[in-house]
């Protein structure tokens, strides 16, 4: 279970709170306006960013104690999510073995991830020579591999057109699905959030609100959300 | 950011404490022993030679620089990229070989007396004030015109398309365009000249010389080296770092980080007037061209022939000096590395004082306190080339740091977050990430380090008994000695050698990053 226990996050003047839990293997969509905090709560979780008070704990342990590589997290970021200099196999690597010393096992587990997002035979291309459509399977095979327990999803497919992006989130669910993890997507599009299932939390005034079922929320939105949405 | 330390983050503010430590203890010591020394009338002649001759240098460099970067700017003839890469290589000339050229061509027996002496005109002496401007002019008239070229060519484009519709004419342009532009970057300039002629020495030590004709820098190397006055020449080092200082300060705050290799290629933008304008341009041209070619011309058909019978110090004086160039550099860049890459994590004062702190000395300030430092506990002369190496390591460390602290930010920004996340750290973070982002600034700059730590004569000269002279020094030597065709020939090898080094290091830097 993931618990945000009383959380507070401050980056400037900018306070951001939360204070609830998710269950293991939880799928939350985290929507709000612009400047809202939504990266904000994934850079603390991530272990970017230390909290002013409270703690954020998984599975009972306070992540506080964990340096961002040690923490049972996987990150996309918006871009820059793979190293231009090596070769989308190596960057699969590295999230195996930060020092690329990688077994024959290891290596077979790369190219297997790298067949599980459709790039297969891709492994020794750089990422200058990939699509985008692609650039995004190589970060979320990288995931797969990792198979860390939370995965955030700080808007790495906002870059995207509309039909690619429901690929990656197909294939997010499935790199979900596959290594149980808790999912925290950060988007703007409702669609998304209906389309990645489960629940959403909503960030507005300094808050991020306990996450409610996605579907109910969307077919009765109280007047934050519908103001959000555009909806009269 | 994460709460536990790590590893990394002690080393740099370790590092940075034990290279402030270095600039500084020897500092101290002159500060200890100068203080309370009264200087005599000759050491006041000595500073004001120093600053007079070094602003002089520096004006004239400037000023000069000035038609020929205009011309650079405007015109497009073949070989314009060629001269604006050549223009970069006198920053990395050994000074003595520089000098060496000029005695060639302006010297006693040199081109020019011959040509007067043919004439009927009486013979010019190179030596004292103006033979010290000229060769500072030489050398630094280069980097002069490329920095000022730098800002012609960043006068946006708009602007000058918005001139030409409006129908300037190049008075105008220069009134509303260029004048603005150089108003801004020529102080600047001027400031960063001034403080290299400040600590010049090699070329004071051939050509100035006598009470008329003494920096502060050479007056300090006799006082060591001839009369053994350890008091005075720390009283000499003290004016020159207070002197130092205050220009050092004055060139950092006014200059904005130069980028030595920065293409300056781009499409012309520049009307190129015809009539005179164009006949002043290719004079300019033509004349800097002739004034940097004349002189290393000269060197080379000297050299050439006395390869065959170098004398035998030479040989060994150049393994030295590459032993001494290659050690310097790595610790350098090792130095320069790990500081900027703890800056570029956040700010980090004490990194930031212990890369520029050494701007404000010199070969010889250090030199004179590492001789103060030394003397109570072995011969200075048996630690020549070790103390030679820290020099070294101080002078180059905020060239270096200069060079990769935008690159390693950059590279922060963009990746830090993301090789954090995946634990990479310690070695693998160096070996697959930094390294290989960073190997082109990397190999820039430890090429200018190297060629610059090979072709100094400073310290060097302080320290070296018979069997420690770097390769810089026995051409010094040679040339003092007017074995002019001996001179020549070594000074070729030491050129050479000086390019290789930074030829290799910037390719393969290049190479790397490829």
């Amino acid at each position: 279970m993931l618990q945000l226990d009383r959380l507070t996050l401050t980056q400037g003047t900018f306070r951001l709170t939360a204070d609830w839990s998710a269950v293991a293997g939880s799928r939350i969509a985290v929507m709000g306006p612009s400047g809202a905090g939504k990266s904000t709560l994934l850079s603390a979780i991530a272990g970017f960013l230390t909290p002013t008070t409270g703690r954020i704990l998984w599975q009972g342990q306070d992540l506080a104690r964990l340096t961002a590589g040690e923490r049972p997290v996987t990150i996309l970021f918006q871009d820059q999510n793979l190293f231009p200099h090596l070769t989308v196999a190596q960057n699969l690597g590295l999230g195996v073995r930060p020092d690329l010393r990688l077994s024959a096992a290891d290596k077979s587990g790369v190219e297997t991830a790298l067949d599980r997002v459709g790039l297969a035979g891709l492994g020794q291309r750089r990422p200058a020579q990939l699509s985008g459509g692609q650039a995004s399977r190589a970060a979320l095979a990288r995931a797969l591999l990792r198979a860390r327990p939370i995965l955030l999803l700080d808007e790495p497919f906002a870059a995207l057109g509309p039909a690619l992006r429901t690929e990656m989130l197909e294939l997010v669910r499935r790199v979900a699905d596959e290594t149980e993890a808790l999912v925290l997507m950060v988007t703007h599009d409702p669609q998304d959030a209906l389309a990645l299932g489960g629940s959403l939390a909503f960030v507005a005034e300094g808050v991020v609100q306990a996450p409610t079922e996605t579907q109910a929320l969307f077919s009765d939105p109280p007047p934050d959300i519908q103001a959000y949405l555009g909806r009269k | 950011m994460a709460s536990r330390a790590r590893p990394l983050s002690l080393v740099a503010p370790a590092l940075a404490a034990l290279l402030l430590a270095l600039v500084l203890a020897p500092l101290l010591a002159v500060g200890w022993r100068g203080a309370g020394i009264s200087l005599g009338p000759a050491e006041w002649a000595a500073v004001r030679f120093s600053v007079l001759q070094a602003v002089f240098s520096a004006v004239l460099s400037t000023f000069l620089a000035i038609p020929v970067a205009r011309a650079l700017a405007r015109r497009n003839f073949p070989g314009r990229g060629v001269l604006i890469t050549l223009m970069g290589a006198p920053f990395l000339l050994p000074a003595v070989v520089a000098v060496l050229g000029l005695l060639a061509v302006f010297g006693r027996s040199g081109v020019l007396n011959a040509g007067l002496v043919a004439l009927g005109l009486p013979p010019i002496s190179i030596y004292g004030l103006h033979g010290v401007v000229i060769a500072h002019v030489f050398l630094n008239l280069p980097l002069a015109t490329r920095m000022i070229l730098q800002s012609w060519l960043s006068i946006p484009a708009e602007r000058i398309r918005l001139a030409q519709s409006l129908g300037f004419g190049p008075r105008e342009t220069f009134r509303h365009l260029e004048w603005p532009m150089l108003r801004e970057v020529l102080p600047g300039v001027a400031l960063v000249i001034l403080v290299i002629c400040l600590t010049s020495f090699a070329v004071v030590l051939t050509l100035g010389g006598g009470p008329s004709a003494t920096t502060i820098e050479l007056a300090i190397y006799q006082a060591v080296r001839f009369e053994f006055d350890l008091s005075r020449a720390a009283g000499l080092a003290g004016v020159q770092l207070a002197i130092g200082s205050i220009a050092a300060l004055a060139a950092w705050l006014m200059t904005s980080p130069a980028g030595f290799g920065a293409g300056l290629g781009r499409d012309l933008e520049l009307s190129a007037p015809g009539g005179w304008r164009k006949a002043g341009d290719i004079g300019a041209l033509v004349g800097v061209a002739l004034f940097l070619a004349l002189p290393l011309g000269a060197v080379l058909l000297r050299g050439l022939p006395g390869l065959g019978e170098i004398p035998a110090s030479v040989l060994p004086a150049a393994g030295r000096s590459v032993l001494v160039a290659l050690t310097s550099t790595i610790l350098a860049t090792v130095a320069a590395l790990t500081l900027a890459l703890a800056s570029a994590r956040r700010t980090h004062l004490l990194a930031e004082a212990a890369a520029t702190l050494p701007l404000a000395t010199s070969g010889l300030v250090l030199g004179t306190g590492l001789f103060l430092l030394i003397q109570p506990f072995a011969p200075p002369m048996s630690l020549a080339l070790p103390v030679t190496v820290l020099v070294n390591v101080a002078l180059s460390l905020p060239y270096l740091y200069r060079i990769l602290l935008p690159e390693a930010r950059a590279l922060h920004a963009d990746y830090g977050r993301l090789a954090d996340s995946l634990a990479l750290r310690g070695w693998p973070r160096l070996r697959w990430l930094v390294l290989p982002r960073l190997a082109r600034p990397l190999g820039f700059g430890t090429g200018i380090a190297a060629a610059l730590s090979m072709g100094d004569l400073g310290v060097i000269a302080l320290f070296a008994g018979e069997h420690q002279a770097t390769l810089p020094l026995v051409v010094s030597q040679l040339t003092g000695a007017y074995r002019t065709e001996a001179a020549a020939a070594a000074a070729l090898i030491l050129v050479t050698l000086s390019f290789a080094l930074f030829w290799a290091f910037d390719a393969g830097g290049r190479r790397a990053a490829a």
